[in-house]
């Protein structure tokens, strides 16, 4: 019980400490030492489908694209810090804040006793999919459409960064080039460490079908390694207009959608999967959706177009 | 094999309480880095929390019964490598571009 | 057995909190930001390794005991590098006077 309490003051203070911070460089790091600490809270709470998320996506990918964001905005940074909000503003935002809180409180503690929840239902027909992690069953088979939706956004948000790179480089290589010291502690690093991720990022990948882990997660900690080695400088990034990673990039979502696609035909409706095969098909779905997440996030991690493409 | 699943309450506890005093020492080494005055401290405060957090995490999976925490606490260490690096990457970078 | 095995995760665990209060204190008290990193690093790598130590001994399985030791091994690593980068972060000109 103590340890809940202090578990839950802590979040609340690195979440203070973030909005109040000064410097946006400041708020990133906050930012991702909240998440860190809400994969605690998910551990706790006995969801580690959610932890897994949490630490990877919410956290560290996440995370990443903020410094890179802050980065680009430190030159603008002094001049923004000055124009201070009107005290009337920032009050009327601080009630708002409070208010929602206040509500999701009072809802989340006047749940009946038992609170309302479909997860009953998700085990006892998890059989059918031949699932053994109930999380996956809902992500992949129940819930399959918003998952499909999930990586058409992500694809979409990677058309929207590359959108923004200026005419001269359009369609270029993102991201400075990263100088690789032969000897230094950057690369060292990377070498042994991009190896090991990408196993353990196959791993939770794989382990997703009956222990709590999954696509998303595994892509994530994928996305994470290439954009280590690209930062150390042992790969170049892409240009962007290159076909195989275009067609790395629409692969999954293109799978999903063909599967989805004549579920119509072989068992009634879209996305249904005839259950003789539900395993084989949400496996052929996964693997190019796990290569797909794993380069878009890796690649909107990078940013938009800064070099043009060297043909 | 090493273990048996049948935990001994007081084990439980025990590691729970573990759990509970490196988190402690996480949050007031928290609250000194993070007040420090350059990007340097604020890179160790994810340090630390990634270090210190990897171990509670560790300690209160196995207190809780909850055996995935040992994959979460693999891609955490991971995922702080990453966002370290990251971070380093940053801080340099705007000083080269003389903020 | 069960209970020498419980022996000793106590006594591993405890030393591993032990010194990730040697740490944080160090954290704390130290002057500039080169030493607070200092203690941080070797602290608390010492600190996860004995509490992954402990916790080998109530593992469940080879597996389980190879992705312990891969955590602390990892962070060794990361933690190492990291230090180093961070190092160069603060004093990029190397050691003064």
């Amino acid at each position: 019980m103590a340890f809940d309490i202090g578990l839950a003051l802590l979040v609340l203070g690195v979440g203070a400490w973030t909005v109040a911070a000064r410097d946006t460089f400041a708020a990133v790091v906050g930012f991702v030492a909240y998440g860190l600490l809400l994969a605690l809270v998910w551990v706790r709470l006995a969801a580690p489908d959610v932890a897994l998320t949490e630490a990877a996506l919410g956290s560290g990918l996440t995370g990443g694209l903020l410094v890179s964001a802050s980065t680009r905005l430190r030159r603008a940074e002094t001049r923004a810090v000055d124009e201070r909000q009107p005290a009337s503003l920032r009050l009327a935002a601080a009630v708002l804040c409070t208010l929602v809180s206040a509500g999701v409180a009072a809802i989340v503690l006047l749940l009946p006793e038992p609170a309302p929840t479909l997860a009953p239902q998700a085990m006892v027909n998890m059989a059918a999919t031949g699932l053994g992690n109930p999380v996956t069953a809902v992500l992949m088979a129940y819930r399959a459409i918003d998952t499909l939706l999930e990586t058409v956004v992500l694809l979409l948000a990677l058309v929207g960064i590359w959108s923004l790179a200026p005419d001269r480089v359009w369609g270029g290589v993102p991201d400075p080039r990263h100088q690789a010291e032969p000897d230094g502690r950057l690369t060292f690093i990377a070498q042994l460490l991009v190896p090991v991720g990408i196993l353990v990022g196959i791993h939770i990948f794989w382990v997703g079908s009956v222990a709590p882990g999954g696509e998303f997660q595994g892509a994530t900690i994928l996305a994470a390694m290439w954009i280590l080695a690209m930062m150390a400088g042992l790969v170049d990034a892409p240009a962007v207009n290159r076909r195989w990673l275009r067609l790395m990039l629409v692969a999954g979502p293109a799978v999903f959608l063909t599967i989805g696609l004549t579920g119509f035909a072989v068992a009634g409706s879209f996305l249904a999967y005839p259950e003789p095969h539900a395993k084989l098909l949400i496996l052929m779905i996964e693997i190019p959706v796990t290569l797909s997440i794993a380069a878009t996030l890796a690649l909107l991690v990078a940013g938009p177009p800064e070099r043009a493409p060297g043909r | 094999m090493l273990g048996s699943s049948l935990k001994h309450p007081a084990m439980a506890d025990f590691l729970f309480a573990a759990a509970g005093l490196v988190l402690a020492m996480v949050a007031a080494g928290l609250a000194r880095i993070l007040w420090g005055p350059g990007d340097a401290d604020r890179i160790m405060a994810v340090q630390l929390l990634g270090t210190g957090g990897i171990a509670a995490l560790l300690l209160l999976g196995e207190a809780t019964n909850v055996p995935a925490a040992l994959d979460v606490a693999l891609t955490l260490v991971l995922l702080a490598a990453f966002i370290s690096v990251a971070f380093v990457k940053g801080a340099t970078r705007s000083e080269a571009d003389g903020a | 057995m069960s209970a020498a095995l419980n022996g000793l995760t106590i006594l591993a665990v405890c030393a591993g909190a032990f010194f990730f209060l040697a740490g944080t204190v160090g954290l704390l008290r130290f002057p500039d930001t080169l030493s607070r990193l200092h203690a941080l690093t070797k602290a608390d790598n010492l600190g996860l390794g004995l509490v992954v130590l402990g916790l080998l001994f109530q593992a469940e399985g080879l597996l389980a005991a190879l992705k312990l030791i891969s955590v602390w091994l990892l962070a060794l690593l990361a933690g190492a590098t990291v230090t180093q980068l961070i190092a160069h972060t603060a004093r990029p000109s190397g050691p003064q006077a």
